[in-house]
């Protein structure tokens, strides 16, 4: 359960202050699909930053599961973050050097679990994926498509609660795209919280709640059947 | 949360491998600053070894008399030259036996003079000392025999020469129980010295040594050069050397005018100045540690900021400041160590092509050096790492992330 009550989040810009978030109050039940749209410079990747822990809101109460998260230190914000958080980054995000099975470890790698348990939990994330055969290539060796599947077995290789999808399929033809949202869906379809920026209105119509951003605020809710 | 000590070298060791031409750049630096300390603090050891086994293959029981008194500035080169008002004297040489601290005594003359056989003659070194200079010294003869144990004064016409001179003089001939000419007088070789009688100041395979007493006709001299004086042992110098200073003030008429140095203190005092000098070049080439350092630094600094996205990404995996600060600091380690690993075989290397060119010289790494070289480098890659590893740790995740 995500609860966010009068988040505010302001940058310094120059000898400006920017707002980013004005006044955000967002309630997001667990198991939710939410699609979050709106222009550039909106405050949606701000929001998504904020509700992945990635960032501190300037002012505002953040509840995550009944914890309120905005007082915690960095090092336990990383914990919550690997625990009950995924990443599903538009540019994907793979460390080129490392192998597929080694990118989707990287979580529980940090998470210090030892070799012989992560091992088991990798190849079943890269199996889910229909990755398998395509564990021990690096990044360069894979199709777009394929690097985002990677990257979201990695954003649920330790099964967490919700997973952030910031432009998902920004960066992949339309098939790849259609491709990794069903894979996306149907991970919400198992209880996974999806919350996902998106330009693209078509992907965005898709989820059951859609959110519209002006300015840094929500000023448009929708629901409605995925 | 911490990582596990393998997967953070594993980590470590792919990012190394990951960027090889940054890695070799720190890999060399390292590498060069710990082969320098290695090979020049062996060179040095190495001339320390050489020089404090020189003195120390005269003995280390050894006492030295030279005439002359020296005050405060020590030995110099009247002393050593002899120029004294009152000389030393064979009777002195003789006074000194009475001691039951002296197992026995050289007294030396030096000279230069002519010697010849049939129609061939060299300058050389004349030595005019005792049948107890053999043992004093350490020599070994050759063919024949030393000089004969006879009374200090008695000057017979007998001589020991150096190897080089009987080469010189006799060639393939037999050069035993053959007269030669030195200056105006006629010696019979008795002996012919070794080549292992070589030692500071002295090479005995061009010298030639005759009983003292022929030497003091022989340059028309009634004093010595000094007086070498072997003690039984160790735990004897002392006692031996107040003797000498006693006797020798009691025989000239109560005036100290002999100067007494032990083996002991020359040895220690040239054990010091090359150990300093050894510390010296190896604080030097220490300096080259901290400037692989300091490229270290400038190199992790380039490194994290290059990957910036890779330290947002893995932030927004779950890893603490903690464990960002320990990746950075352990790949600066790792890099440390594997170039010092390299530095030192390198220097190892170096020493031994140095033993082997020069074999007299016993260029050994003191293991001081190389154990200091190898915690230098670790610890000196471990601080020039905190300030790239602490600002990776303190990146923003969403700034990290979009590479900023």
């Amino acid at each position: 359960m995500i609860e966010l009550i009068g988040i505010h989040r302001n940058f310094q810009v120059g000898d400006q202050m920017v707002r980013a978030l004005d006044d955000v109050d967002l309630n997001i039940a667990d198991g939710e699909y939410v699609s979050i749209m709106g222009p550039s410079g909106s405050g949606k990747s701000t929001l998504l930053n904020l509700i992945g822990l990635l960032d501190r809101p300037s002012h505002g109460s953040y509840r995550l599961n009944g914890q309120d998260v905005t007082s915690l230190s960095d090092s336990e914000l990383a914990a919550v973050r690997n625990r009950e958080i995924g990443f599903v980054f538009q540019m994907f995000h793979l460390i080129p050097r490392l192998t597929a099975a080694e990118n989707v470890a990287l979580p529980l790698i940090l998470a210090g679990l030892p070799p012989e348990q992560r091992q088991p939990i990798v190849a079943g994330a890269l199996a889910e994926l229909h990755m398998t055969d395509r564990a021990q290539h690096k990044p360069d060796q894979l199709s777009g498509g394929q690097r985002q599947r990677v990257a979201i077995a990695r954003a649920i290789v330790t099964q967490p609660k919700v997973l952030l999808a910031d432009e998902p399929t920004g960066n992949l033809d339309h098939h790849s795209g259609e491709a990794v949202i069903r894979i996306l869906e149907a991970l919400n379809k198992r209880g996974i919280t999806l919350i996902m920026v998106t330009h693209d209105l078509e992907m965005g119509q898709r989820a059951r709640r859609r959110l519209r951003m002006v300015d840094g605020r929500i000023t448009e809710a929708q629901h409605g059947a995925a | 949360m911490a990582l596990r000590s393998s997967d953070l070298l594993h980590f470590s060791w792919r990012a190394l491998r990951g960027f090889p031409s940054r890695t070799l750049l720190m890999l060399t630096a390292m590498a060069i600053g710990v082969a320098a300390v290695v090979l020049l603090t062996s060179l040095g050891e190495g001339a320390r070894r050489y020089v404090t086994g020189e003195f120390a293959s005269l003995g280390t029981n050894l006492v030295i008399v030279f005439p002359g008194r020296s005050e405060t500035a020590g030995i110099n080169p009247s002393t050593m030259m002899g120029e004294t008002p009152r000389d030393l004297s064979l009777a002195d040489a003789q006074a000194l036996l009475r001691s039951r601290s002296v197992r026995r005594i050289a007294p030396i003359n030096v000279g230069a003079a002519d010697i010849s056989w049939q129609n061939r003659s060299r300058e050389v070194v004349i030595l005019g000392s005792n049948h107890d200079l053999l043992d004093i010294r350490h020599w070994a003869v050759d063919q024949g025999r030393f000089l004969p144990e006879t009374d200090l004064d008695r000057a017979t016409p007998v001589a020991v020469i150096g190897s080089k001179i009987r080469d010189e003089l006799f060639g393939p001939k037999r050069a035993l129980g053959e007269w030669v000419r030195i200056g105006d007088r006629r010696f019979r070789v008795i002996g012919i010295m070794g080549s292992e009688g070589r030692s500071i100041g002295v090479d005995v395979e061009e010298t030639v040594i005759i009983p003292v007493a022929s030497a003091q006709q022989l340059f028309n001299t009634a004093s010595l050069f000094r007086i070498l004086v072997e003690t039984k042992n160790r735990e004897a110098i002392e006692t031996a050397r107040e003797f000498i200073i006693d006797t020798l003030q009691q025989r000239h008429q109560g005036e100290q005018d002999v100067t007494v140095i032990t083996q002991d203190a020359v040895l220690q005092t040239f054990d010091r100045i090359l150990g300093a000098l050894t510390y010296t070049v190896g604080g030097i080439a220490a300096v080259s540690l901290a400037v692989a350092g300091i490229l270290i630094m400038n190199v992790m600094l380039v490194a994290v900021s290059q990957r910036t996205a890779e330290i947002g990404l893995l932030k927004a995996l779950g890893a603490a400041p903690r464990q960002i600060l320990s990746l950075i600091l352990t790949e600066a380690v790792m890099l440390s160590a594997i170039g010092a690993a390299a530095g030192m075989g390198l220097g190892q290397l170096g020493s031994y092509f140095v033993r082997v060119a020069f074999p007299v010289l016993p260029a050994y790494a003191p293991g001081w050096a190389a154990a200091t070289a190898l915690a230098v480098a670790l610890i000196t890659g471990l601080l020039f790492s905190l300030l790239p590893a602490r600002r990776a740790a303190r990146l923003d995740p969403v700034l990290a992330l979009s590479g900023r």
